[in-house]
């Protein structure tokens, strides 16, 4: 579209710089803002303990050292095992909540499943009203005597209606009826249908609620405050909140060492370095993969913001 | 007779479907209505140990409206419900000015490029657990090695034992809330925003309407209807806080309590701490019912502004 005036090409969808400029910064900002914590806590971990103790945190570190590190690599069997139990939490539970998501979400979509309303209702009444907290601890802990187990830190978060809402709406509106009349036609049952058909074309769908529930269990830590005691089954966030005000947590109860090597280690221990390296570890993962899945989530989260 | 025949036969011709639904209605009949009833325990004296779930909640001391009566009595239950739907009305309010805003300039940004990479690094706080966030925040308030008491130091003013002084902690956990949430809601309303037809700019700018006034007659109103109901579903939920953020990033410090207290952490720590199941019960009755009829409401105010918005 030429501007009839100069005779160039001028995008007129463009912002006059200065407000370009503006823009840049008010939004730059607030993104360094949400980095720079993160940023900061590497950084700390990379501090040498004393000039720490004396200067505080520092966003330079007065004095680099890498020993926080290689104190955790020889008294970190408890870090491998939080890493463990969250690992094994996550899968375990990312699988258990695909199936079941997916099943009761399918069987939702489907028009000709007669009691699709009383399902729909059993699901979403759950987003009006809950037991709360005091109910739900006793089933979980002396009903079902998950205390202390690991299937306390995957049943209970399981399912949850916004998954079902979302999935469901990605079956009723991306599944052409025509695959599901070809199936019928060739004489599948209904289960065929599903795993044949149906979810080999909803990986995108499926994808998203496996994200969404990836991110909740590798970040839960509320479960583990609730339910689990046992030093075995802690997994990294509840780590974390142990050690939060003292990291003899996992000198304590490292496995690597016999009494009187703890007792030479505790003196060693870099607590406030050490404390920061366990977050850099602990949360590296998930900041070096979400880049790659934040589209997924913006997907999944508007279509439950939609509901189209 | 004829009735139940034509009943069972139903069931066997949906009965793929019944299979289906099976393990995920199982698992909400035990985790989500199961504990319903325990609801009643709020009118109880709960002990763990008359045996197990049932007898536990069929035994225990009927107490009537005693455990509510020490809620309300005491200051309690003001200052958890002040707190629990100040902060939300603060967070609600705030979060749909700053995240559209941050949209809208997103959305103006000509380099395409930074503001896509400005997205992704305003996505971080949603993906870190709030016990991560807390460490964040220890590293800015500590009393000793924090960098706001550095800064204070640089300019000779005496350090600030923060996690002693409630004055401060309204704005810390509003901003800690805001921080965590702004990235992902405004890559929300973006979304929206970018799907709104390009063609009504273009009349726009025929007309000579410039930036500001085409954001105001054409961007906001046109993603309004997705505001509207946000809020108003946020406003359904505004007796439920952030568990994480009020329980993480004051680190349980006690003379914090009267203004970082909200209604779950008391359920929690009355339960936990305390081992007040009575109590604790109470409380959560109390959030469950007000918090019911607070959605009932919201969804019916939304289905007036908008039919097929609504939840239900």
């Amino acid at each position: 579209m030429n501007s009839p005036t100069t005779g160039k090409f001028r995008d007129v969808h463009r912002l006059p710089p200065a407000w370009n400029g503006l823009m840049h910064l008010i939004a730059g900002g607030f993104a360094l803002v949400c980095v720079f914590p993160f940023l900061f806590v590497v950084l700390i971990s990379f501090t040498e303990e004393n000039s720490l103790l004396l200067n505080g945190y520092r966003i330079v570190p007065e004095k680099w050292s890498v020993y926080a590190y290689s104190y955790i690599f020889r008294t970190g069997d408890q870090l491998l095992r939080s890493y463990g139990v969250t690992v094994f939490v996550t899968v375990v539970g990312t699988i258990v909540t695909l199936v079941l998501t997916t099943l009761y979400s399918y069987a939702l979509s489907r028009k000709n499943f007669r009691y699709r309303g009383f399902f729909a209702f059993l699901a979403f009444f759950t987003m009006l009203f809950g037991g709360g907290l005091v109910p739900t601890y006793i089933v979980v802990a002396q009903f079902l005597e998950l205390k202390d187990t690991v299937w306390a830190l995957i049943f209970p978060m399981a399912m949850n209606a916004f998954n079902i809402l979302v999935l469901r709406t990605f079956f009723q509106t991306m599944i052409p009826d025509g695959i599901i009349e070809s199936g019928k036609i060739d004489g599948a049952g209904e289960f065929k249908i599903l795993l044949r058909l149906v979810v080999p074309i909803s990986l995108p769908g499926i994808s998203t609620i496996a994200l969404f529930s990836t991110l909740g269990y590798w970040n839960d830590w509320f479960n583990a405050l609730l339910y689990i005691d046992s030093n075995q089954l802690v997994p990294l966030q509840a780590l974390m909140m142990r050690i939060y005000n003292n990291m003899q947590f996992m000198i304590q109860n490292s496995a690597l060492l016999n009494s009187g090597q703890s007792r030479e280690m505790l003196r060693s221990l870099p607590q406030e370095t050490a404390r920061m390296a366990m977050v850099v570890l602990a949360t590296g993962p998930i900041v070096l993969a979400y880049p790659f899945f934040q589209r997924y989530f913006v997907q999944g989260l508007t279509i439950g913001a939609i509901k189209e | 007779m004829k009735a139940l025949q034509g009943f069972v036969r139903n069931m066997a011709k949906n009965r793929a479907f019944l299979l289906m639904v099976l393990p995920g209605a199982l698992w909400f009949l035990i985790f989500a209505y199961l504990p319903m009833p325990g609801a009643i325990l709020a009118f109880k004296q709960y002990r763990l140990d008359l045996g197990g779930f049932f007898s536990g909640i069929v035994k225990s001391e009927w107490t009537g409206l005693k455990n509510f009566e020490f809620l309300f009595q005491a200051d309690d239950a003001y200052i958890i419900t002040r707190n629990t739907v100040l902060y939300n009305l603060v967070f609600i309010a705030l979060g749909l000015v700053l995240s559209v805003t941050l949209a809208i300039i997103l959305f103006q940004l000509a380099q395409k490029r930074l503001a896509r990479l400005y997205q992704t690094a305003m996505f971080m706080p949603y993906f870190l657990s709030w016990i991560i966030v807390s460490y964040f925040v220890f590293s800015f308030l500590s009393v000793d090695k924090g960098v706001l008491n550095q800064l204070l130091a640089a300019f000779g003013v005496e350090a600030i034992n923060w996690y002693s002084e409630p004055a401060y902690w309204p704005f810390i956990l509003v901003f800690m809330n805001l921080w965590k949430g702004i990235g992902y809601s405004s890559v929300i309303y973006l979304a929206a925003i970018s799907g709104i037809d390009r063609s009504y700019y273009e009349a726009a700018m025929i007309d000579g309407a410039n930036k500001w006034q085409q954001t105001i007659k054409i961007t906001i109103p046109l993603i309004k209807p997705m505001m509207i109901i946000l809020t108003i579903l946020a406003i359904g939920g505004i007796f439920r806080a952030d568990f994480g953020l009020f329980y993480q990033i004051p680190r349980e410090s006690g003379p914090l309590f009267p203004v970082t207290n909200v209604i779950d952490t008391y359920v929690y720590r009355s339960m936990k701490v305390v081992g007040d199941f009575g109590l604790a019960a109470a409380a959560g009755f109390y959030q469950s019912v007000v918090g019911f009829i607070l959605v009932l409401a919201a969804n019916w105010t939304v289905k007036k502004v908008n039919d097929d918005q609504a939840l239900f």
